[in-house]
Parts: structure tokens; C-alpha cells; sequence
């Protein structure tokens, strides 16, 4: 079994998948501007021009303004900031969390997992989105505590994944030999566990990255997300709403934006998917 | 069968007693009385608000007085809107929530399916393509962006139908409906493509065909029974689903439901009402996942088999 021939033969599956392709090039394109924001934007993302108020795209605000005359690009590349830091870091602890937790139950087996896998099948039944709005309501909009709760939520399914696939590893000859020899049982989950079960995990934190982005733009559009003055995709959609009427460009932008992103998110797990995959790509 | 039925049940009831239980305890973790924002007061009208709202009672005795009470249906007092209990909210709000998720669920099964299936039977071609595309489109334009676009295109410019209300203009069900079942019809369209595939391969359809059956009675009578598990399995989640999304699509188009009231609550620090609603959906959403998990134990012999 050789691990690096996979990678590379995944790497040329994803290379020739072009939906894939775009859609992770988008992503990397928006992570730069995003990390780069406070050179690239025009302006500063709380500047005021109350004298000009809300303005069409023009020449000078190349996407608009909003009422209180702030420019639109900026507040979006800011908000992209924000966005897909949520992204990230919730899905950061929702692997740190799934990939323990599948570990652990799958590899020690018995009363272990059957415990660990019924607290699974107990919390899957559960209204969650409730549960992040109560952590909001209880302890405050606090940005962390949102990015703690999503985590906390969407760990589920990964454990699930990465247990069936600790069971499948655990009766290979490689890792009997490994106990055989006496690896303690640290080493046994960095050395032989973790390496095997690497892209699985990969492709279920690419498409978990949207739905948690999804649900930070949900709680911030009913306000119970990030507050201002910071602003992600999610609040600039709910200000979008709010004067559609008259101004339709602070709907629309924002909109965009983050419906694009989405698409290139879930396009590019897709396409990893069936690069590391290539078996369930068939149906 | 009804041995699976009585542990699911027993099983679901500690759950649900566990769920109300940290609620209850996590909201009284909460910063501040529920009267602090209101003006100042004398000690002991004070008193007597928190003796009127059994506050003032000890923890524990609070506890199982709620409790009693939520066995019963009675969710206590709301704190916001004086001589309002959260009952009576939950009672006058749940039948427009359901009504409006059961429409958003038949828009989303009819047009899930119907496409779905379509899309199987014709793979690789237009009739797979554009329904799978626009699908796709369900999954990344999520509510809160398809509702306010469908109010700017066919309210305020098409002036077609109101956007606003619910069942005081004619019309005014539709836009709120399609909205919320936009994103499952989505899902179940892609789950009931892949479950067709799936069937349609297997040599019993083969058989099928061999003996002549026409093509409708092949997919209706034999391949849509194996085919759309996967949809019917999907309906707990997204039953559950439906409720976030109600959150969101009678906030925008201002349906006075359970949705509306309890982001209102979590807006307005509403502890009581956000206490009985969490309580109530909770249980609402265990349920409807038990109904789910049978109909597909119903519906499929082999899962039945390693019980």
C-alpha cells in the first residue's frame, strides 16, 4: 500500500475535474482577499458618508453604498473575513471533536462504543439550531461562543465516518502488528490510525465548510449572529433585506457573493470526494 | 415490530426529560432577572413579581413545579407579555407553523420526487441535467436569500402576490410556501435520483421487464418502493429542517406562527417562551424522527432483520 501514489492519483483525478477545479480556485481567490482585505478594500469597513447616503454602483463605490454611505465592496471583502473564519474555525472544532470521538469508540470497541455511538444517535435526534439560539440568547453574541456552538453541532456525522472507518482499519495486519509490538495506544492513533483514515476526513470537513457558513448566515440574519459593527455575509444579506426596495444592489451583492461561494465549496468537496473516491462517484 | 416500537419510545422519553431538564438549568444561567430591563422598582414589588412568578421559591421546588406542569401542557407564564402564558402562544401559533410546513413539505415531495424519479429514468440527458442543476441551485440559495428575491420579483415588481400575512389576502400562502419547501424539494429530488439508480440496476427490475410489464408499473409498482427509502428516511431531518426554516420565512413575510414568536423571544430575552418553545420543539422533533425511523423499518425488510 503506498500513500503518497493515492494522493497523486488523486490529485490528477482533481486536476481534470473542472467544476472542481473552478470551484476551488474561487475559494482560494476569495481566502486571499479575504486575508488581504484591509490593503485591497477601498475603504475602511465603518467609513461613514452620510452625505451621499445609499448610491448605485458607481465609478467610486464600483458596488454601491448603503444608507449610511459606507461602501459596499469593502463591508463584502470584510465580511468575507468573517464569513470564512467561521467556516473554518467551526469546522477546526468539529473535527478536532468527530475525529476523537470516532477514534476512540471505533478503536477500543465494546462497551466504549456502544456508549459513545448511543450519545451519537441520542444528540442526532435533537433540534440543534435550537440549541445554538438558546447558547446565543444565555450567554451573549459572542463571536467564539458561535464558533464553538456550530462545532459543537456538526461533529456528529464525522464521528460516525471516522468509527466505521477505524473498525475497517483495526483488523488490518499492519495495526495487529503494531499491537503485537506494544505501540502505546497514542502513537497507535498518530502513526497507523490517523494517516489511513486522512481522506475521508478530507472530503467530510470540504462539504461540512459550507453548512456551517450556511448556519452563521442563518443566525446573523435573524440577529442572533455577529453584531455590529462587524458584519458577515450573513448581516449584509439581512440589511440587503431590509430596504430592498429602494436598494436593491445591497440585496443582490451580498447575495451573490455568498451563493457563489457556497457553490464553489460544495463543487470542490464533490470533486474530492470522487478524486479520493473514485468508487461512489459512480452512482 | 412492536418490540423496535416500545425501546425506540422508552428510549425517546429519558430523552426528552434530560433535554427540558438541561434547558431549564441552562436558562437560569442566564445574566440578569427577567425584570432587570424594566424600570426601576421597590424592593417589594420586586418581591411580589418573583412570588408572582414563583421565583422566589428554591431551585429545585421550581423545578418540578415546571415540570408538573409541562406534563400537563402548561409552559407557565410568558415573562415578556404580561397575563399572555406560553401556552396559549404555542397553541394560537403551532396550527399556522404546521400548515404552512405541511405545504412546503407537499410542494417539496411533489416536485422532489416527480423530478427525481425523471431524472433517473432519463439519465444523462436534458431531463437529468436541468432538474439536477436547478437543484443544486435549491441547495446554495438558501432561505433567507430565495424568500426576498421571490418578494422582489413577484410582489414588488410583477406585483403578482402579497407578500406579506397569512390567509388575509388570497395568494398569500404560496410565496411563503414555495420558499420554505424550495430547499427540501432540493434534496429529496438529488436523495430519490441516486435511490432510483441505485434499484434500477438490480436484476429483480430486469426480471420485470422480462416478463413484460410496462414501464410505468416497472418504476411505480417495483423500482419506487426500494428507490425512495432514502427520501423517507430523510423526512425526520427534515421535518426538523422545516422548523429553522419557518424561523426564517415567517420572520420575512411576517406570519404571526411559532417560528416568528420564538425568534421574537430570543430577540426580547423572552426566558419563559424560549424555555416552553425549546421544550415543545424538542419533543415535536424527537417525535417526528421516531415516525421517520418506523415508517423505513415499515418500508424496508432488511433493516427490520438486524434489530
Amino acid at each position: 500500500m503506498n500513500n503518497s501514489s493515492l494522493w497523486q492519483d488523486a490529485v490528477r483525478r482533481l486536476i481534470q475535474n473542472r467544476a472542481a477545479m473552478i470551484g476551488g480556485i474561487t475559494v482560494l481567490v476569495l481566502i486571499i482577499l479575504a486575508i488581504f482585505a484591509p490593503w485591497i478594500a477601498p475603504y475602511s469597513y465603518s467609513y461613514q458618508n452620510l452625505d451621499l447616503g445609499a448610491s448605485p454602483p458607481s465609478a467610486e463605490h464600483l458596488l454601491g453604498t448603503d444608507v449610511l454611505g459606507r461602501d459596499l465592496l469593502s463591508r463584502l471583502l470584510y465580511g468575507a473575513r468573517i464569513s470564512l473564519l467561521v467556516g473554518f474555525v467551526a469546522t477546526g472544532v468539529a473535527l478536532v471533536i468527530g475525529v476523537s470521538w470516532g477514534i476512540i469508540a471505533g478503536y477500543f470497541g465494546g462497551r466504549v462504543d456502544s456508549i459513545m455511538m448511543r450519545i451519537v444517535d441520542v444528540l442526532y435526534g435533537l433540534p440543534f439550531i435550537i440549541f445554538i439560539i438558546l447558547l446565543m440568547v444565555i450567554f451573549g453574541r459572542n463571536i467564539w461562543l458561535l464558533f464553538a456552538a456550530i462545532g459543537a453541532v456538526e461533529w456528529l456525522t464525522m464521528a460516525r465516518i471516522v468509527r466505521a472507518q477505524v473498525i475497517g482499519l483495526k483488523n488490518q495486519e499492519f495495526v495487529q502488528a503494531a499491537q503485537v509490538m506494544g505501540v502505546s495506544n497514542i502513537s497507535m492513533f498518530r502513526r497507523h490510525i490517523l494517516p489511513n483514515i486522512l481522506g475521508p476526513i478530507a472530503i467530510y470537513a470540504t462539504l461540512t465548510i459550507p453548512q456551517v457558513m450556511l448556519l452563521e448566515a442563518f443566525l446573523s440574519f435573524l440577529g442572533l449572529g455577529i453584531q455590529p459593527p462587524m458584519s458577515s455575509w450573513g448581516t449584509l444579506i439581512r440589511y440587503g433585506v431590509e430596504s430592498m426596495e429602494e436598494y436593491y444592489w445591497l440585496l443582490i451583492y451580498p447575495g451573490l457573493t455568498f451563493t457563489i461561494t457556497l457553490f464553489a465549496l460544495n463543487f470542490f468537496g464533490d470533486g474530492l470526494r470522487d478524486a479520493l473516491d473514485p468508487k461512489t462517484s459512480d452512482n | 415490530m412492536l418490540n423496535v416500537l416500545i425501546r425506540r419510545v422508552l428510549i425517546a422519553i429519558p430523552v426528552l426529560l434530560v433535554v427540558a431538564s438541561l434547558t431549564f438549568f441552562f436558562i437560569r444561567l442566564a445574566p440578569g432577572g427577567p425584570f432587570d430591563a424594566d424600570k426601576v422598582v421597590s424592593p417589594q414589588v420586586m418581591k411580589n413579581l418573583n412570588a408572582a412568578y414563583n421565583l422566589d421559591a428554591p431551585l429545585y421546588r421550581q423545578y418540578f413545579d415546571y415540570m408538573s406542569g409541562v406534563i400537563v401542557g402548561d409552559f407557565g407564564p410568558s415573562f415578556r407579555y404580561p397575563g399572555r402564558s406560553v401556552s396559549e402562544m404555542i397553541y394560537t401559533g403551532l396550527p399556522i407553523t404546521f400548515e404552512l410546513a405541511f405545504y412546503a413539505l407537499m410542494i417539496a415531495v411533489a416536485l422532489g420526487i416527480f423530478s427525481g424519479v425523471l431524472a433517473a429514468l432519463k439519465r444523462n440527458t436534458f431531463l437529468d441535467y436541468f432538474p439536477m442543476a436547478i437543484a443544486m441551485l435549491g441547495i446554495c440559495v438558501p432561505t433567507f436569500l430565495m424568500g426576498p428575491i421571490l418578494v422582489l420579483v413577484f410582489g414588488i415588481n410583477l406585483e403578482l402576490l402579497p407578500v406579506s400575512g397569512w390567509d388575509t389576502l388570497s395568494g398569500d400562502k404560496l410565496l411563503p410556501s414555495i420558499t420554505l419547501g424550495f430547499a427540501y424539494a432540493a434534496y429529496i429530488a438529488r436523495l430519490s435520483r441516486g435511490g432510483m439508480l441505485e434499484v434500477l440496476g438490480q436484476d429483480f427490475i430486469r426480471t420485470a421487464r422480462a416478463k413484460g410489464l410496462s414501464e410505468l408499473s416497472i418504476v411505480t409498482r417495483h423500482a419506487m418502493q426500494g428507490g425512495l427509502l432514502p427520501v423517507v428516511s430523510f423526512m425526520g431531518p427534515a421535518i426538523a429542517g422545516l422548523l429553522g426554516g419557518s424561523f426564517v420565512v415567517e420572520t420575512i413575510f411576517q406570519i404571526p406562527g411559532l417560528g416568528r414568536f420564538y425568534v421574537e423571544a430570543a430577540f426580547n430575552r423572552d426566558y419563559t417562551m424560549i424555555l416552553g418553545t425549546t421544550i415543545f420543539f424538542s419533543a415535536m422533533i424527537i417525535f417526528f424522527n421516531l415516525l421517520s425511523d418506523l415508517a423505513v423499518l415499515l418500508l424496508n425488510p432488511r433493516a427490520r432483520e438486524n434489530l
